[in-house]
């Protein structure tokens, strides 16, 4: 390790982070509101529809830069996602080509039991962009929003767990095309509110109309084209690839809390009875 | 108080056996007949909890460990791959990730009811030393554990935590070369940290078991702090307390399986999801909140004290902070063991309690933040500063000052007052 990057931790350490933070307090993000998401709480399910949109403005839009290398195409067809059906997806991995080393030409077709591939390799994308734009597999989950103190207590019996999906609706509305007086923006970035040190190297990835959604004749729900109503898509579906199985997950939770809840009652019956006779 | 045994073999193979191997007569003495104190509150189940959850934690990271690569390369894919393709994988992660968070909820009501109630004092000495030890294996396996899935706070929690170790005059840079396996958090260090995350958990059962004969000898603590005077006093332990116990750690397995199940990722840092990189330092460094608190004491020294810099100062402090523990027993001068029966330790005490979570709050709290209207660093140093006059200055001289209030004459005696009061 070298000194720099000694110093550099020891003062993290040590709290002495406070400067930097100080000159990002110049320009202060603006608190993230907290949307409504239909998989949001413990009774929450995510809805086909928007996954399947969601997916599409990450078909079309996100995913020519963004990888997403832990979402397997089978997974797009298990209960409690966007529900394709299996020849969907079937005809939907055959599309891709996969690499495979152990093929003739080292590259196949894909299968449902395929990984997304990433669009392109990340020296090439460090190339193309200067930096390689983060994966999208568990994107959803690394990033947040903070509530102050005493408000974030109440996520605690709330289950909030959509600040993911919140900062991202956020980050794809938050683009500014002129830059805040004082501001200097580095060449070959953009300006967007809520990006930590507002410069962002993607530029605004999706604008209104951008994305032809199906609408109710072909399949789908008539939702307005609009950046707001694709962000919270794109968002939707990040999150369920960032945790496919929540559905089940939650009920498997009901399941468990139920039972524990009824075990106790019984429990306390138990214990009463027996400790009757004592005085204690 | 397994002096006189009442268990009579049954029959010829159990007489045979106990002559050899006396397991059930063992068995009989400390696991159905042990006397306890019939005055227990509810929390002194926590001892009980804490078992459940070693256990728990055990189970199911020995599941997780045959699914888990310790490869930089591999370990955060691996631990996702865990979560999405094994059956109930994301169960299993996320009742280890979360059993970690509720070990130590368990762990720190377990430390402050011995605390309040004067556990520590003679003759339990020995008991409360291995218990403080037991919290330093604990605190040791979960930083460790913290550092395998190789996300972000992985990475940088082990990169500052180790720096710690730095230092230390004289031998701190070796030491600190050793333990990282190199020169910087790497491939080596993961992989130490994987290995011992597995072999401590293991030494913390046997410690536990040494814990629990340190226990079954003077027999436990109560409420009152009044010693056991007769068998009127107390109960055998099982079926009535092995049934309190069981209904409370049920009880306990209900905000558990809320976070498990509901809120799996709400007790972690959002930074955890994104891989670990050297080259990016995330904005706020923050440990798991469990830490926190002593966190917020190795933070509040940032000035130096004579020829001592600040790092090593605050090295010293954040040892001082948990090395004080192991003489609580020698610091409280006072013969009364319960705080119900010391009016103004009670005040000290609940201050104490605030102090703590006080610290915890700051811990997390950014350096150039305020808190009530105080910066961060100031309040962090008034806190610490609360915290070691607690127990060097407080424990001790307050007994000189304090008149207790008449301790009852048994338990039983004390069980019967409330009853009629």
């Amino acid at each position: 390790m070298t000194m720099k990057t000694l110093i550099a931790a020891a003062c993290l350490a040590f709290g002495l982070v406070g400067p930097v933070l100080a000159q990002e307090g110049a320009h202060s993000t603006p608190e993230i509101a907290k949307e409504s998401w239909s998989f949001g709480g413990v009774f929450g399910t995510y809805d086909e529809h928007q996954l399947q949109r969601g997916f599409q403005v990450f078909r079309e839009s996100c995913s020519s830069c963004h990888s997403a290398r832990l979402l397997a195409f089978r997974n797009l067809s298990e209960p409690g996602g966007p529900g394709f059906t299996e020849g969907q997806v079937k005809a939907l991995a055959a599309e891709y080509t996969i690499a495979d080393p152990l093929v003739e030409g080292g590259e196949r077709p894909g299968v449902a039991a395929d990984r997304w591939p990433a669009p392109m390799s990340e020296a090439d994308a460090k190339a193309s962009f200067g930096v390689v734009p983060p994966d999208f597999s568990v994107i959803a989950k690394a990033r947040g929003t903070t509530q102050q103190f005493p408000w974030w207590i109440v996520n605690y019996f709330t289950a909030y767990q959509e600040g993911g999906p919140d900062y991202i609706h956020a980050l794809l509305n938050g683009y500014h095309e002129e830059v805040p007086e004082g501001f200097e923006l580095p060449e070959g970035k953009y300006y967007n509110d809520y990006f930590p040190g507002h410069a962002i190297s993607m530029p605004p990835p999706l604008t209104d109309g951008a994305v032809d959604y199906a609408d109710a004749e072909e399949g789908g729900v008539n939702v307005p084209e609009t950046l707001d109503q694709y962000s919270r898509d794109v968002a939707a579906f990040l999150m369920y690839v960032a945790e496919p199985h929540m559905v089940a997950r939650k009920e498997t939770g009901f399941r468990v809390i139920l039972f524990l809840v009824l075990l106790a009652g019984l429990m306390f019956f138990v214990k009463r009875r027996l400790w009757a006779g004592i005085e204690h | 108080m397994s002096e006189h045994s009442t268990y009579t073999p049954g029959n010829p193979f159990s007489k045979w056996l106990d002559d050899r191997l006396p397991i059930i007569r063992f068995s009989k003495e400390h696991l159905l007949d042990y006397p306890t104190p019939k005055n227990l509150n509810y929390w002194w189940t926590f001892g009980a909890i804490l078992v459940v959850m070693l256990v728990i934690q055990i189970v199911t990271g020995i599941i997780l460990a045959m699914h888990y690569t310790p490869n930089i390369a591999m370990a955060f894919d691996s631990v996702e791959l865990l979560r999405r393709d094994v059956n109930s994988g994301r169960v299993l992660q996320a009742a280890h990730a979360v059993g970690a968070s509720m070990f130590f909820v368990a762990v720190y009501i377990h430390i402050f009811r011995g605390l309040f109630f004067g556990s520590y004092k003679s003759p339990r000495e020995v008991l409360w030393i291995l218990g403080v030890l037991l919290f330093v294996l604990m605190i040791t396996t979960a930083f460790m554990g913290y550092v395998l899935p190789w996300g972000q706070m992985s990475f940088w929690a082990a990169t500052v935590i180790t720096n710690i170790i730095g230092a230390v005059p004289f031998v701190g840079e070796s030491v600190l070369q050793l333990l990282r396996g190199g020169f910087a958090v790497g491939n080596p260090t993961l992989n130490r940290f994987f290995s011992l995350h597995y072999l401590l958990p293991f030494i913390i059962a046997a410690v536990v078991v040494l814990h629990i004969w340190a226990l079954h000898v003077p027999g436990n603590n109560n409420p009152t702090g009044v010693d056991v005077k007769s068998t009127r006093d107390t109960v055998p332990f099982h079926p009535y307390i092995t049934m309190k116990d069981l209904y409370a750690v049920v009880l306990f397995m209900i905000p558990f399986a809320w976070f498990v199940f509901f809120a799996p990722d709400i007790l972690g840092h959002p930074d955890n999801y994104i891989m670990a990189n050297s080259q990016v330092t995330p904005a706020h460094i923050v440990p798991e909140w469990y830490f926190l608190p002593f966190y917020a004491i190795l933070r509040a020294v940032d000035f130096n004290i004579l020829f001592i810099d600040s790092k090593l100062g605050g090295v010293i402090f954040f040892a001082g902070a948990i090395v004080v523990l192991f003489f609580v027993p020698w610091l409280d001068r006072s013969p009364v063991r319960s705080g119900l029966f010391r009016p103004l330790f009670k005040w000290f005490y609940a201050l104490f309690v605030i102090n703590f979570i006080g610290l915890a709050y700051l811990g997390a709290a950014p350096a150039d933040g305020r808190v009530l209207g105080i910066d961060v660093p100031t309040f962090s140093k008034i806190c610490t500063a609360y915290y070691f006059i607690y127990f060097l200055v407080i424990l001790p001289i307050l007994p000189r000052f304090e008149t207790t209030r008449p301790l009852p004459a048994s338990i039983s005696e004390n069980v019967l007052g409330k009853a009629h009061a």
